[in-house]
């Protein structure tokens, strides 16, 4: 055992040194020139002149044995931010953080664990997912820039879904330590720059301390309302070298993180408008960021007995709450007198519509007051142009965290609220009844096409629901591509039940979203569920392999309408337009010609599968079967050959 | 109303609507299953014109033969327009007629899964 690194009583123990150090000797700073001296020689000595083109680059130090090196830094700073999951596609700019997460990082304690999936959109998407269920950042790495490139889709999807993630990549910073052609190849001076657009915040450390420090503050602005991602970019050195043994390295102290709330006058105001409003409507989107988030918004509803939509960006109010009036947002409007809108996504729509001409309008009342309660205004950027057009009609545009702010606005809303409350209930009883009549409505819609071949949408939701609805669920995929049926038909009510969709609706996020929320649903037991679009899937299958790998319990259902749905049914409206005819419109969406065998696909890759299933009558055993799988902690899949929408 | 431009036509063709209801072209359903899809009709309506959030329902019951018509002619909402150029009044017709064969829904009572989901105030879990 002499031979193994791990017996080195000088080796990795970072954390265990901070900690009998002491956290007030947090942020001491590096001894820098003390770690460069204390490194063996390895530059090969050059001679005056001008240099021969094989000496150009000096290798790295690779026949030198290590005790300490920053790699093992690095993981204890990651440990005591409370990440537990490291996803990453294998590249050699971070191969000295990947040795130590491997053989460091899942060895001891806290567990660092190294997730190995198939391209690093994945690793992202994973570590997005993740942070919805848990509520936390996962760390996700790239190779240096063709790493980075392929992961940049996935982090604007995180970017617009506002979920924090943190983030690493590869640098070369010093030129001479680039060993190979390659090396040169996988460097770029700046390669944050490439996402910077949307992340939310990214660095260059320059020594071990500075990437502590780095580490720590990244998680803050990641986890500070509006979440987002976050990026640092490693040397490659520092990964890899020595760290000497009289360097003083601490783990920078994390605070709690308290997110801005609206002030108290602003408050009161909004209380106010909300008690004396004779028909005010609650929309809610990114609104409940925890469980807390949720049950404050119920509160306040229950409160005021006001009607609420729900954008379905996240579980932002329960399904079948009697006040859940998410498919009369237009009536509502119409005759709001107050609008409350907490994190919207898109205030524009919500506040303003178009006549018969096309000209624009405001959509309340002349009297009507909106407000926007929004964390998203606190942190812009320009270029992309996620924040939507600008909605000059809202009357009061409060940038605060709208979950921060609900205790305070529901306390002052229960203050306000006359001892009589008949007229709230009232108005809360007669929405119970419109909820009523839309449930019913939705079943008595349901019946159309249910014994369908094709499949039709809403026997996929409640042939899926039956195998669910006495478990601790989770469906991790939006509703809206299935009609949104399960929104209509099931009964959502806790905060991990349901977690919106992309973002940016960047295709090929769901399958691997859904498979790091399912990680985190893993250690309470949750069933985890993801309704996933053929074409999704196929933007990166390899996630089934992960979910086979990393032994991930989760039940993919495919939604294999063998085409790329939405865009055909576009591209049918423009060559009809041009009156060309529909007929070709399946060239570039369609997905068939040989249609895709999933089942087939997801057993190659090493999970369990059934599919194609067309005959609506087989789709529920093969669910239970499938279910009764995951239930062992496997994941599963089934091919449901589907109607479009 | 939520589309007065529509309701305008249609009352301006109501008395050509009550006559011409009466009248439906001659169509050809197994003709017109196949135009269903081949024009991707299918794809906002569903194959059996149960409708989904890209498109409304279309049958069993569909609408007054030149409703549908005039609908297909001149759409409003988001459907792009079918002209004759591209989908002949015989496909129209054949269309039609497809529509018509496709049979009249089970009732919620008939489906357990619908039927036994819990009224207001009850949850599963």
């Amino acid at each position: 055992m002499a031979d193994d690194p791990r017996e080195d009583p000088r080796r990795r123990r970072f954390l265990q040194g901070a900690a009998v150090g002491g956290l007030t000797a947090a942020l001491a700073p590096l001894d820098a020139q003390a770690q460069r001296t204390a490194q063996p020689a390895r530059d090969t000595p050059r001679s005056a002149g001008p240099v021969p083109r094989n000496l150009e680059s000096s290798v790295r130090a690779e026949s030198i044995a290590q005790s300490r090196c920053g790699g093992d830094y690095m993981v204890d700073v990651m440990r005591g931010l409370g990440i537990e999951y490291f996803a990453a596609t294998p590249g050699n700019t971070f191969m000295g953080l990947h040795e130590s997460v491997t053989n460091y990082g899942m060895t001891t304690q806290p567990n660092l664990r190294y997730l190995t999936t198939m391209h690093e959109e994945a690793s992202v998407a994973m570590a997005h997912g993740y942070a919805k269920i848990e509520g936390k950042p996962m760390a996700c790495a790239f190779h240096a820039t063709v790493g980075l490139q392929h992961a940049s889709m996935a982090i604007y999807n995180a970017y617009c879904d506002r979920v924090p993630v943190f983030m690493l990549t590869g640098a070369g910073i010093e030129a001479d330590k680039r060993s190979s052609p390659v090396e040169w190849i996988h460097t770029a001076v700046d390669g944050p720059a490439m996402v910077r657009d949307y992340t939310k915040w990214d660095d260059t450390p320059g020594n071990l301390q500075g990437f502590g420090e780095s580490a720590a503050r990244a998680w803050r602005f990641s986890m500070t309302p509006p979440y987002g991602p976050t990026l640092l970019a490693v040397d490659t050195q520092l990964q890899e070298d020595e760290v000497a043994g009289d360097a003083r390295l601490s783990i920078p102290r994390l605070p709690s993180v308290r997110p801005p709330s609206a002030d108290a006058n602003t408050v009161r105001e909004i209380a106010r408008l909300l008690v004396a409003a004779e028909h005010p409507l609650i929309h809610v989107d990114r609104c409940a960021r925890t469980p807390e988030g949720l049950k404050l918004t119920v509160e306040l509803a229950e409160a005021l007995g006001a009607p609420v939509v729900d954008s379905g960006n996240r579980m932002g109010f329960p399904w079948r709450h009697p006040l859940n009036q998410s498919r009369r947002f237009g009536d509502l409007r119409a005759e709001a007198d107050v609008l409350l809108a907490l994190e919207p996504g898109n205030p524009f729509e919500l506040v303003t519509t178009r006549n018969r001409d096309g000209e624009l309008r405001r959509a309340l009342g002349d009297k009507a007051k909106s407000i926007t309660l929004s964390s998203a205004e606190l942190y812009p950027k320009g270029n992309y142009q996620n924040l939507q057009r600008y909605a000059g009609m809202v009357d009061i545009a409060v940038q605060a965290d709208a979950e921060a702010t609900l205790p305070f606005l529901l306390e002052e809303v229960r203050r306000l609220m006359p001892a009589a409350r008949s007229a709230y209930d009232a108005r809360a009883r007669a929405f119970a009844a419109t909820h009523q009549q839309d449930l019913d409505a939705a079943k008595q819609e349901a019946v159309y096409g249910w014994d369908a071949s094709p499949i039709s949408m809403p026997r996929l939701a409640m042939e899926l629901y039956e195998v669910m609805k006495n478990e601790d669920w989770s469906l991790l995929s939006h509703h809206y591509w299935q009609s949104s049926w399960s929104q209509r038909l099931w009964a959502a009510e806790k905060h991990h039940q349901y977690i919106g969709g992309s973002g940016a609706e960047g295709v090929g996020y769901t399958s691997p979203a859904s498979l790091g929320a399912a990680l985190a649903n893993q250690k309470h037991g949750r069933l985890s569920v993801a309704v996933v679009g053929d074409g999704d899937l196929m933007f990166g299958p390899g996630i089934l392999w992960t979910a086979a790998h990393e032994r991930i319990p989760i039940l993919y259902v495919v939604h294999n309408n063998r085409a790329y749905h939405q865009e055909i049914m576009q591209l049918q409206a423009i060559a009809n337009r041009r009156q060309r005819g529909v007929d070709r419109a399946g060239i570039g969406c369609a997905i068939t010609d040989p249609n895709i065998n999933y089942a087939i696909v997801a057993k190659g890759l090493g999970v369990y599968s059934e599919g194609p299933v067309e005959n609506p009558n087989d789709l529920g055993p093969a669910l239970r079967r499938a279910v009764a799988v995951v239930r062992k902690g496997e994941p599963a899949l089934i091919d449901v050959v589907s109607q479009g929408r | 109303m939520k589309y007065p431009q529509f309701a305008i036509a249609l009352a301006l063709l109501l008395p050509c609507v009550v006559a011409a209801a009466q009248v439906v072209p001659r169509g050809d359903a197994a003709s017109g299953r196949k135009i269903y899809v081949t024009q991707g009709c299918y794809q906002c309506h569903g194959y059996q014109g149960q409708g989904s959030n890209a498109g409304s329902r279309l049958a069993p019951g569909p609408l007054p033969y030149v409703a549908f018509a005039y609908q297909v002619r001149q759409p409003r909402a988001r459907m792009p327009a079918y002209t004759p150029k591209n989908t002949s009044d015989q496909d129209l017709a054949d269309v039609y007629a497809y529509l018509l064969t496709i049979p009249k829904a089970r009732l919620v009572a008939e489906i357990p899964l619908l039927d036994g989901i819990p009224t207001r105030g009850e949850s599963s879990k």
